[in-house]
């Protein structure tokens, strides 16, 4: 039998038909796969988070390193004791403050009747309280963000950097240990106590990173916008958490 | 190739060598420019378009006979839209990792011209099996540029391949670097792939003087 295919009546047959079919295999695969997507966009932040406070298979090796998929979700557990959601002066206990997407927090904050919620994770490591928080921000070509693990006096244990679309061997550099490891020890307040953040800075004249209350890490060469980012993102949310950690005084 | 017939083999074969889709008939050199940075993205990049172009083509030839003529670039175009959104989702679910380091590239995909060009000039035309063997062939042909390509530009590059330093560690000055080497960064940087793909083709011109054109 063959077919006009050059009917406009066909035409129009053929490609309802065919978008129908191809929606219905596309959608069916997008939902039977979420929990699985879903799962692993939370395992990621889990071990994102556990990477910024230390714990991670970093030892012995060169590369970025995190604790097993398999294994995250019980260390989470049992590292982070409590997390809070912080909204202007109210600080609430939330076990899933974990969940809070900063992206969607940030847009909502421009409305100035919002509070915006800052989520916060404490945690505990060799005996001494730990807290980490979450940053989002600007590198050159797309967002960047991370998160931040301090001491009660605003000293940073470690960090975690990721971006979306940085340029490879350049920007995307942020999220290589030898950028993010010169952040530990680093002070956030200057000498004075008042909140100073860290420059990511070319000409620090401390390549060895040995000065750590100079408020300033090493910059990647190549990469200034995308440190410029780190840099803003640094002042620009640890910022909103400064009179949460006055008050641990 | 006993399982082949020499036609057969010859659609497979083809494409590797003399008639290569990027150093021949130079397609697909967006994506060739983008992703060779690092030898890893282009060896996924590389399966992703086989399975990509393998399947499509079936797809469009078991078609070819019902698609209205009028609007069959954007039924080829649906199709590579399709296979591309499942390769993406596989991945999200079973290879999160990966599929967060070529986030992007495998969207472009659809843009890889070699795609549309197979479909349009042997798909619509052919049986499945031809198709099959003529998609499979091409993708091969494409990804062996691409990873040749990666190999050196990670390798002048970055000094290492997969990751490994290969060259010595260029902070701690150690192997090659010890010696006064340096990595040449300018080979992270996209035009320099197409120097790269271009010295390919000369080389594969000038051992081979039937592929020069007047």
């Amino acid at each position: 039998m063959a077919i006009d295919t050059d009917k406009n009546s066909y035409t129009i047959v053929f490609a309802i038909v065919m978008v129908v079919i191809v929606g219905s295999i596309l959608s069916g695969l997008a939902s039977g796969l979420k929990p699985l997507v879903k799962a692993n966009e939370r395992f990621e932040k889990q071990q994102n988070i556990l990477y910024a406070m230390g714990i991670n298979g970093n030892e012995g090796i060169s590369d970025v390193e995190f604790i097993s998929t398999d294994k995250v979700e019980d260390v989470f557990k049992n590292t982070i004791k409590k997390q809070y959601v912080i909204e202007g002066d109210k600080v609430t206990e939330n076990p899933e403050a974990y969940l809070i997407d900063i992206k969607k927090e940030e847009t909502k904050s421009k409305d100035p009747n919002y509070t915006r919620k800052l989520p916060l994770f404490e945690g505990e490591k060799d005996g001494k309280p730990l807290y980490v928080v979450p940053i989002r921000g600007k590198g050159l070509w797309d967002a960047i963000w991370g998160f931040v693990a301090v001491d009660k006096s605003m000293v940073v244990q470690g960090v975690f950097f990721d971006h979306a679309g940085e340029t490879p061997g350049l920007g995307s550099e942020i999220k290589q240990r030898y950028f993010m490891d010169d952040f530990e020890g680093e002070h956030l307040l200057n000498a004075s106590g008042k909140f100073e953040g860290i420059t990511v800075a070319k000409g620090n004249a401390d390549p060895k990173n040995e000065r750590k209350t100079d408020n300033a890490v090493d910059a990647i060469a190549g990469a200034t916008i995308t440190g410029d980012g780190v840099t803003a993102m640094i002042k620009k949310d640890l910022k909103m958490y400064v009179p949460f950690f006055k008050t641990l005084k | 190739m006993g399982l082949l017939s020499k036609k057969d083999s010859k659609l497979i074969l083809d494409p590797l060598t003399d008639d290569n889709p990027v150093t021949i008939q130079v397609l697909g050199i967006c994506s060739a420019l983008a992703i060779t940075a690092q030898l890893k993205p282009s060896i996924v990049m590389a399966i992703s378009v086989i399975f990509v172009l393998g399947v499509g083509n079936v797809v469009i030839s078991l078609m070819r006979n019902i698609i209205p003529s009028k609007i069959r670039i954007i039924v080829q175009l649906i199709v590579v839209a399709t296979l591309v959104i499942i390769v993406d989702q596989v991945l999200k679910a079973f290879a999160y990792s990966l599929s967060k380091e070529l986030s992007v590239f495998i969207g472009l995909i659809i843009t890889n011209c070699i795609i549309m060009g197979r479909f349009e000039a042997f798909a619509l035309g052919n049986g499945p099996w031809k198709s099959f063997l003529d998609g499979i062939g091409n993708a091969l042909g494409y990804g062996v540029i691409l990873i040749i390509v990666g190999f050196f530009r990670e390798l002048f590059g970055s000094g290492t391949l997969f990751g490994l330093k290969v060259l010595g560690d260029s902070v701690e000055k150690t192997g090659l670097y010890a010696l006064g080497y340096e990595n040449n960064g300018f080979m992270v940087l996209p035009p320099m792939a197409l120097i790269v793909v271009g010295i390919i083709i000369w080389v594969q011109r000038s051992r081979n003087k039937e592929l020069i054109e007047d």
